[in-house]
C-alpha cells in the first residue's frame, strides 16, 4: 500500500508494544507507540492514527477516560486490556470504544478486529445497505432478511436487533446500546427482551440454533454479528 | 405523633400486601376447641355467598360433625409421597395453584410436610399460595407459635416440635376459637378430641384446667396483640392522631407523704398485670424545699423502692404538681396514671380544688387510678418543722433591729422639725429588708418592733404605747401586713431559686461528666473517670468491674486498691447476670457492703458499678438515685461507643488487609499476564523451520497456555476466597450460555463430541453471566479432561419440583466412592488420574462461583455407571419465565 494506515499502540509495557508492533508491521500498517496517556494525546494529534489499540491500565490516567477524547478526534478505539472484568468491557464500549480484546490475545484476532473497525469506519451505511453473513443476507434499506435467497419473516423486534447488529458487523454491541436503540430509552436493563429476540432470530435463521454461528453472545457484555 | 402525615413504612407494608392473598388464622388454645369446624363453617358461608372456595387439606380425624361440614366443598386431591416405605399424603400445592380458587382452606398451619415435599413446612406452601393471590384460611394451636413455645412447654411439660415463626401470622387476620376449659375437658372425656403427637401419659397434665386457662389467656392475648399491631399500622398509614397506644405505659406519682411504699407496690402489680413499663415520678414544686427531714427520708425511700422494683425514676421540677404530672404523662405517653389519694385537708381542697379531680378532667385519654393510703400510715407530722432554722439567723435580727434603730433616729431628726404624719412610711424600709432578706418571722418581728417604735416615739402621746388616733392604728397594721406579704413573696422567689440551683447543679454535674466522657477513648480511662466523678458527687467509695471472658474483675476504684470479698463478687456477678442492682440497700445479697448497679445500654450489661460508704450508712440516698442512674446511663453509652470504636478500628485493619490483597491481586494479574501475553503472542508468530522445531514450538505453546490457564484459575480462586466477586445478576438463556461456553472452549473439545439436550421451554436462570460462563467452561473442560477420548460430553437441563438442574456428564472413570464432596476442594485431583493439564482448581472454582451466586453444585456418578455427572441446581427463586410478547 502506498499510503499505509496508521495504528497507535498504547500500552505501558514495552514488550507488548514490541509484540504488536511486529505483527502489525507485517500486516503493512504503520505503527506508532505510546506508553502513557500524555504520549497518547500528543500522538493522536501528530500522527493522526486511524485505529488506537488502547490498554486501560496506564500509569498516569485511567484508560477509560481517554476513550471519549480519542473518539472525539476521530480514530476507532479497540481496548486491549488485562482487565477481564465484564463491567470494564461494558464501560469501555458504552464510552464509545469500537471493540475490545482481552490479554493474552492472538495477533490474528487483533488484526481481524482492526479490519472490522476500519471497514466500519470507511463504510458508509447507505452505500452498503446489504450485509452478507454466509448465506444470510440482511437488506437494511429494504428491511428484508433472506436465507439462501429466500425471504425469512422476522418479528419487528427481531429484525430491529439483527439490523442494529448488522450496522456494526463483527463488532460487539452492548446490551444497553441494543436495548436503547431497538426498544427505546428506559429499557436498558430489560436483558430478557434481548434474549427472547436473539433466540427468535436463531430459530429462524440458524441451521442448528443450539450451535449459533450468526449472532455470538458475549456473556454479560452484548452480542456480535459474525461475518463469514 | 405530631405531624399528621402517614408513616411511609406503614404505607409500604400496606402496599406489599396488595395483590397478595390474605391469610386468616383460626387460633385455638388447645386441640379440640373446634378450630377446623369453625374454619369450615366460615368457609361454607363464603362459598354460599358465591365465592370460589376449595379445601386444600382438612383432617377430620373421623369426627362426624366435621366430616358433615366437608361435604359440599370441592376438595383438591392430595398428593401421595412415598417415604421409607410409608405412603404419606400431603396437600398438592401445584394442583391448588393450577386450580386457582379465590379461597382455600388449609388445616394445621404448623404442619411439617413429608420429606421430599417442595417446602419443609406447610406455612411455606401457604406463603406461596398467598403470593399467587389466593386467600387462605388455616388453623393453629397457640402452643405451636415459636415465641411462646418455651413458655408453654415450661408449664405444660409438653414440647411441640412443629413450631411456626411468629411473622407468619403477623399480617394475618386472627380469629379466636374459644371454649371454656371445663367444656373442653368434658369433650376430651367424651373422646371428641383428637390429639396429634402428644404422648398419652402427658395428656392428663396438659389438659388440666389451670393449663388450659393459661393457654387460653395466651391465645387471647396474642390475638389482642395482633389487633393492636394491625391497628397501629392502620393508624400510622392513615395518620390517625390521638390516643391509640394499646400497649400501656404507666406513671406513678410519688409524693412526700407516708404510704408511698404501698402505692409503689400497687403500681408494680398493675404494671406487671399490664406488662407495661412504668415510671415513678416525683414532681418537685416550690413547696418541696419546705420538706421536713422525715418527709425527705420518706420520699427517698419510696423512690428507692420504685427503682428496685423495676421502675424508671424521675424527679421533675414544676410550678405545681398538677402541671408537672400533666406534662410528664404527656411526654412519657402514659396511658395509666396512679396517684395516691391526697391527705390534704378539706379546707385545702375547697380552696385549691382537688388535684385528682382536675387531673381526671384535664387529661382525657389517660386512665387515672386513685389509690387510698393505708389508714395506719396516715400520720401527718404536725406542725411541719421547718428545715434549716425556720426562725431565721440571729444576724438577721441584729441587722433588722439596727435598721429600725437607724430609722428611728432619722425619724426623730426629721420629727424635730415638725410633725410629719407619714413618717411611719420610713419604717417600711427595715420591714421590707428583713422580710425579703431574712424570711417571714424576722420580717414579722421587725414589723412588730417597728410599729412599737413608731408608736412609742412618734404617735401622740409620744413615749407611751397608747394610740389615740385610729388613723395610726392603720399605719401599724400596714407595717405588719407589708412584713407578711413581702416576706412570703421573697421566700417564694428564694425557694424557687434554690430549686433551680439544685437542679442546675445536677445538670451541670451531668453535663460536666458528659463532656469528660466525650474525650475518653479507652475503657480504662472511662472506668477511672466514672469512679472518681461519682465518688466526688455522692461522697462515697466507688468501683467499676468489667467482665472479660469468664472473669469479673475491678477495672478501677476510688479510692484505689479495693479487693473484692467473695460476697461482693457474688453480688456483682448477680448484677451482671440479671441486669439489676444487688448488694447493700437492694433486694438481693444485702449482706455485701457494696451496692452494685449494672452499666450498659438496651438490656446489655457491659460493666458493673459498685458504691459503698465507709460509715456503714446506706450507699445512696434516693434523692441522689436519679443523678447516679443518669451518670451510669451516660457511662453505659460511652462504653458502647468505645466498644464500637474498637470494633471499627478492627474493621479498619481488616479493610487495610483487604486493600493490600486487592492491590496484590491486581498487580499479580497485570504483571503475570503481561509477560504471558508477550510469550504466547510471540510463540504464535514464530515459524518453525524443521519438524523437530515444530514439535518443540507446539510443546512450548501448550505449556505457556497451561501456565496462563493456571494463573487465571489461581486469580479466580483468590477472588473467591477474598469474597471480592463482583456480581450483576441478570436473566440468562441457558442454551445461549452453553453455546458461548462451547465456543470459547474450542480446541479443548476436539476429542469430544458434545450432546446438548436443553429444552426450548426452560425459563431464564438468574445468574451473573460472566461467573456462570466460567462455571460452565470449567465444568465442560473437566468433563473433557476425564472423559475417554472420543466419548461424548452430554449437557442436559431439566426442570423438576425443586427448580431446575443443568448437568454435564462424561464417559470416564467416574468419581471414586466417598469422594463426591472432596473433589470440589482446592488442588484435589482424582486418584489414579495421571493425565496432564489439570490445575486441581477447576471444580473448586465452579463451586466457589456457583455458591457466590447462591447455586448448588453436586457431583455424582452417572446412573448408568458410565462416568461422572456434575449438576448445577437452580432454586425456583433463581428462575424467571420468558416474557410473552
Amino acid at each position: 500500500m502506498s499510503n499505509p494506515l496508521t495504528i497507535l499502540v498504547v500500552d505501558d509495557e514495552p514488550a507488548i508494544r514490541r509484540l504488536l508492533h511486529a505483527g502489525l508491521t507485517r500486516a503493512d500498517y504503520r505503527v506508532v507507540e505510546a506508553g502513557s496517556a500524555k504520549e497518547t494525546l500528543s500522538a493522536i494529534r501528530i500522527d493522526k492514527p486511524e485505529v488506537v489499540l488502547l490498554d486501560l491500565g496506564l500509569p498516569d490516567r485511567d484508560g477509560l477516560e481517554l476513550i471519549p477524547i480519542i473518539k472525539s478526534v476521530g480514530p476507532a478505539v479497540i481496548v486491549v486490556s488485562a482487565r477481564d472484568a465484564t463491567d470494564q468491557k461494558v464501560a469501555a464500549l458504552d464510552l464509545g470504544a469500537d471493540d475490545y480484546v482481552s490479554k493474552p490475545f492472538d495477533s490474528e484476532e487483533v488484526l481481524a478486529r482492526i479490519r472490522t473497525a476500519l471497514r466500519h469506519r470507511l463504510a458508509n451505511e447507505t452505500a452498503h445497505p446489504i450485509v452478507r453473513c454466509g448465506e444470510i443476507e440482511i437488506d437494511l434499506a429494504g428491511r428484508i432478511v433472506r436465507k439462501s435467497g429466500v425471504e425469512i419473516h422476522l418479528t419487528p423486534k427481531e429484525y430491529g436487533l439483527l439490523a442494529e447488529l448488522a450496522k456494526s458487523p463483527g463488532r460487539v454491541v452492548t446490551h444497553a446500546q441494543l436495548l436503547r436503540s431497538v426498544w427505546g430509552p428506559g429499557h436498558e436493563s430489560d436483558v430478557e427482551y434481548l434474549r427472547v429476540a436473539a433466540r427468535g432470530i436463531r430459530r429462524r435463521l440458524e441451521d442448528d440454533p443450539s450451535q449459533p454461528t450468526l449472532i455470538r453472545n458475549e456473556p454479560g457484555v452484548g452480542y456480535r454479528l459474525i461475518l463469514s | 405523633m405530631n405531624d399528621q402525615r402517614p408513616d411511609p413504612d406503614a404505607l409500604l407494608r400496606a402496599a406489599a400486601r396488595e395483590g397478595k392473598g390474605r391469610l386468616k388464622v383460626f387460633l385455638g388454645a388447645a386441640p379440640g376447641v373446634g378450630k377446623t369446624y369453625e374454619m369450615l363453617t366460615d368457609g361454607a358461608a363464603r362459598r354460599d355467598a358465591g365465592i370460589d372456595v376449595v379445601i386444600g387439606i382438612v383432617e377430620t380425624h373421623g369426627r362426624r360433625e366435621t366430616e358433615d361440614k366437608v361435604h359440599g366443598f370441592e376438595v383438591v386431591p392430595r398428593k401421595t409421597i412415598e417415604y421409607q416405605g410409608h405412603i404419606l399424603d400431603e396437600m398438592d400445592i401445584d394442583a391448588i395453584l393450577a386450580r386457582k380458587p379465590a379461597l382455600v382452606l388449609v388445616d394445621e398451619l404448623a404442619h411439617t410436610n413429608a420429606p421430599g415435599s417442595r417446602h419443609d413446612k406447610r406455612y411455606q406452601d401457604i406463603e406461596e399460595l398467598l403470593e399467587a393471590g389466593i386467600n387462605v384460611y388455616s388453623t393453629l394451636n397457640i402452643q405451636h407459635l415459636e415465641s411462646l413455645n418455651d413458655l408453654i412447654a415450661s408449664f405444660t411439660r409438653v414440647r411441640v416440635r412443629e413450631t411456626l415463626p411468629d411473622r407468619v401470622i403477623e399480617d394475618a387476620e386472627l380469629e379466636i376459637v374459644d371454649i371454656p376449659p371445663d367444656e373442653l375437658i368434658e369433650r376430651l372425656r367424651e373422646g371428641k378430641v383428637y390429639i396429634p403427637e402428644v404422648a398419652t401419659r402427658a395428656l392428663g397434665h396438659f389438659f388440666s384446667k389451670s393449663n388450659l386457662s393459661a393457654l387460653r389467656e395466651l391465645a387471647l392475648r396474642r390475638a389482642a396483640q395482633a389487633v393492636d399491631a394491625q391497628m397501629l399500622d392502620y393508624m400510622r398509614a392513615n395518620a390517625v392522631a390521638g390516643t391509640w397506644a394499646v400497649n400501656d405505659r404507666l406513671v406513678l406519682a410519688i409524693s412526700e407523704q407516708p404510704g408511698g411504699p404501698e402505692l409503689v407496690r400497687a403500681a408494680k402489680r398493675l404494671a406487671d398485670a399490664l406488662r407495661a413499663p412504668w415510671t415513678a415520678v416525683h414532681i418537685e414544686t416550690p413547696r418541696s424545699t419546705g420538706f421536713t427531714k422525715a418527709e425527705h427520708t420518706q420520699l427517698a425511700e419510696t423512690m428507692h423502692l420504685a427503682a428496685q422494683l423495676g421502675a424508671q425514676v424521675a424527679t421533675v421540677p414544676a410550678t405545681s404538681v398538677l402541671e408537672g404530672l400533666k406534662q410528664f404523662a404527656a411526654d412519657a405517653r402514659a396511658t395509666q396514671l396512679i396517684v395516691g389519694k391526697s391527705v390534704r385537708s378539706r379546707w385545702f381542697e375547697i380552696r385549691h380544688g382537688s388535684v385528682v379531680d382536675r387531673l381526671v378532667r384535664e387529661t382525657p385519654g389517660l386512665a387515672v387510678h386513685v389509690l387510698p393510703f393505708e389508714p395506719s400510715q396516715f400520720r401527718r407530722s404536725l406542725p411541719p418543722e421547718r428545715s434549716g432554722g425556720a426562725w431565721g439567723a440571729p444576724s438577721g435580727y441584729a441587722v433588722s433591729l439596727g435598721l429600725v434603730f437607724v430609722v428611728t433616729v432619722l425619724g426623730m431628726a426629721i420629727f424635730a422639725r415638725g410633725n410629719i404624719t407619714n413618717i411611719g412610711l420610713l419604717f417600711l424600709i427595715p420591714v421590707m429588708v428583713a422580710a425579703t432578706r431574712y424570711g417571714l418571722r424576722t420580717g414579722i418581728v421587725t414589723g412588730l418592733i417597728s410599729s412599737l417604735a413608731y408608736n412609742f416615739f412618734f404617735i401622740p402621746p409620744t413615749h407611751t404605747f397608747t394610740i389615740e388616733d385610729p388613723q395610726n392604728i392603720i399605719t401599724v397594721l400596714v407595717l405588719l401586713g407589708v412584713a407578711i406579704v413581702g416576706s412570703q413573696l421573697a421566700s417564694q422567689v428564694r425557694e424557687q431559686a434554690l430549686l433551680a440551683q439544685a437542679s442546675s447543679a445536677q445538670n451541670s454535674s451531668l453535663a460536666g461528666f458528659a463532656r469528660q466522657l466525650t474525650g475518653i477513648s479507652t475503657t480504662d480511662e472511662l472506668a477511672q473517670v466514672l469512679c472518681a466523678e461519682v465518688a466526688r458527687l455522692l461522697d462515697g467509695n466507688t468501683m467499676i468491674l468489667i467482665p472479660e471472658k469468664d472473669s469479673l474483675s475491678i477495672r478501677a476504684s476510688c479510692p484505689s486498691g479495693y479487693k473484692l470479698e467473695l460476697l461482693d463478687e457474688a453480688a456483682a456477678r448477680w448484677t451482671l447476670d440479671n441486669n439489676k442492682p444487688a448488694g447493700r440497700g437492694s433486694d438481693t445479697l444485702t449482706a455485701s457492703e457494696w451496692l452494685f448497679y449494672p452499666v450498659g445500654t438496651a438490656g446489655k450489661v457491659m460493666a458493673v458499678f459498685g458504691l459503698s460508704r465507709s460509715d456503714a450508712r446506706a450507699p445512696i440516698r434516693s434523692d441522689q438515685l436519679p443523678l447516679l442512674l443518669s451518670l451510669l446511663d451516660q457511662a453505659g453509652l460511652a462504653l458502647e461507643r468505645i466498644a464500637l470504636e474498637e470494633e471499627m478500628s478492627n474493621l479498619a485493619h481488616v479493610r487495610e488487609r483487604d486493600r493490600l490483597r486487592h492491590a496484590l491481586l491486581s498487580s499479580v494479574s497485570h504483571d503475570l499476564r503481561t509477560p504471558l501475553t508477550t510469550i504466547l503472542g510471540s510463540l504464535k508468530e514464530i515459524r518453525a523451520t524443521s519438524p523437530e522445531q515444530e514439535q518443540q514450538l507446539l510443546a512450548t505453546r501448550s505449556e505457556a497456555e497451561r501456565l496462563h490457564r493456571f494463573v487465571a484459575n489461581l486469580l479466580d480462586m483468590v477472588r473467591i476466597e477474598a469474597g471480592s466477586l463482583h456480581q450483576s445478576i441478570e436473566p440468562v438463556d441457558l442454551s445461549e450460555a452453553v453455546a458461548s461456553a462451547l465456543h470459547d472452549l474450542g480446541a479443548t473439545l476436539l476429542d469430544h463430541p458434545t450432546h446438548m439436550n436443553i429444552p426450548a421451554d426452560l425459563p431464564f436462570v438468574l445468574v451473573d453471566p460472566q461467573l456462570f460462563h466460567h462455571c460452565l467452561i470449567n465444568l465442560i473442560e473437566n468433563a473433557a479432561k476425564y472423559g475417554q477420548p472420543g466419548t461424548p460430553v452430554t449437557i442436559a437441563a431439566h426442570r423438576d419440583a425443586h427448580g431446575l438442574a443443568l448437568s454435564v456428564e462424561d464417559e470416564g472413570p467416574g468419581i471414586p466412592e466417598g469422594q463426591e464432596k472432596r473433589i470440589f476442594e482446592t488442588f484435589t485431583r482424582i486418584e489414579g488420574s495421571d493425565r496432564k493439564g489439570g490445575t486441581g482448581l477447576g471444580l473448586a472454582i465452579v463451586k466457589g462461583f456457583a455458591e457466590a451466586m447462591g447455586l448448588e453444585v453436586l457431583a455424582a456418578n452417572r446412573t448408568d455407571g458410565m462416568g461422572a455427572s456434575f449438576a448445577i441446581r437452580f432454586r425456583p427463586g433463581q428462575l424467571k419465565e420468558w416474557p410473552r410478547e
